[in-house]
């Protein structure tokens, strides 16, 4: 296995849409393998997504089974993956492998539901929340070149917005 | 590597303070860093990190025109800059009750009696104009648990003043 670099903003490139997965052969077991490798070789980062070590391809890991007291699938390889149901929105403060020293708010829903293929080009459907729910829809955002930098969301905004529609 | 200077501004507020002083500090030479500029009481604010091959008094010299012009009081002194090197707060404090002396000044006395360190703080009043309601939102950093965060500030919720803490998750992906 082998750890990637990293691109990191401003590097163009994240701004790059992927494109779907159509192999599901050796050499995607092997990419998904070096690309696990480098998120554990991060400063605790709870997903990864191909785009960000220059592989344009709708693939990204999620993994927060490490956090206490967290609803979660476990390590998840998702491939192709799209939320075809979302509910509720909440703020959440985001930072990625991608940007270094920065974090922000970020509204994101907070269950969705998901289909993906997993390494083997199965289909699976998930149910989730909170959490782990974020740490997905951040990741997705990767494969269509959306950045958390691009969503967020001042807190001072966060103040007013409360005081019309609760967010949280 | 020239060092950091903190720019202080405040003006009536206006459209074009912005463009017009950071033009002036870029003819300069000079070079931003952080920045906080915000809205309060009709004021426009600003506290901006600066940095260039200028002195203190030259930076005021060139931004005298703008200054008088757009009627702003300019404040500027030498700090220590340390960029890249952001704390991630993991506790949000929000207050709001009816205005009075006092509220912030109880709030963060009990916050920095465990060691809570503020990182944000803004503050707002708003309401009606005779029954204005004082809301605060507090982002810091405290080793304490959130439960000896809330017992402290049991005996202020008691007195009437809605305080709530929340912790704050980071999800790094």
């Amino acid at each position: 296995m082998a750890i990637l670099d990293i691109l990191k903003l401003p590097d163009s490139r994240l701004k790059q849409v992927s494109q779907p997965v159509t192999q599901f052969d050796a050499a995607l077991q092997h990419f998904i393998a070096d690309l696990e490798a480098t998120r554990q070789a991060g400063p605790s980062a709870v997903g990864i997504a191909a785009p960000q070590v220059a592989c344009f391809q709708r693939m990204v890991i999620v993994d927060v089974s490490g956090r206490p007291k967290t609803p979660n699938h476990g390590y998840l390889v998702l491939i192709n993956p799209e939320i075809v149901h979302w509910e509720g929105h909440a703020i959440g403060r985001e930072g990625c492998l991608s940007v270094p020293d920065y974090t922000g708010n970020v509204i994101r829903a907070t269950a969705i539901r998901l289909r993906a293929q997993d390494c083997d080009g199965q289909l699976h459907e998930f149910e989730m929340e909170g959490y782990e729910a974020r740490a997905v829809q951040h990741e997705m955002d990767h494969l269509d070149g959306l950045l958390f930098v691009d969503r967020v969301v001042s807190r001072r905004t966060d103040l007013y917005r409360r005081k019309s529609a609760r967010l949280d | 590597m020239a060092a950091w200077n903190m720019l202080t501004l405040v003006g009536a507020d206006r459209s074009g303070i912005v463009a017009q002083v950071t033009r002036t500090l870029y003819q300069l030479g000079g070079n931003l860093g952080e920045a906080s500029m915000i809205r309060l009481g009709g004021n426009f604010t600003i506290m901006l990190m600066v940095r260039g091959d200028f002195s203190t008094e030259a930076m005021l010299e060139a931004l005298a025109p703008v200054s008088a012009k757009l009627d702003l009081r300019v404040h500027v002194d030498a700090v220590r800059g340390e960029l890249h090197q952001h704390q991630v707060p993991n506790f949000q404090v929000r207050v709001n009750g009816a205005d009075r002396a006092g509220i912030v000044a109880e709030v963060t006395a009990i916050l920095a009696a465990l060691g809570f360190n503020i990182l944000e703080l803004d503050s707002n009043v708003a309401g009606e104009v005779n029954q204005p309601l004082y809301l605060m939102n507090i982002q810091g950093f405290c080793d304490a648990p959130l439960k000896a965060l809330e017992n402290a500030l049991a005996p202020l919720i008691a007195q009437g003043v809605a305080v709530t803490v929340t912790p704050l998750e980071l999800m790094i992906g």
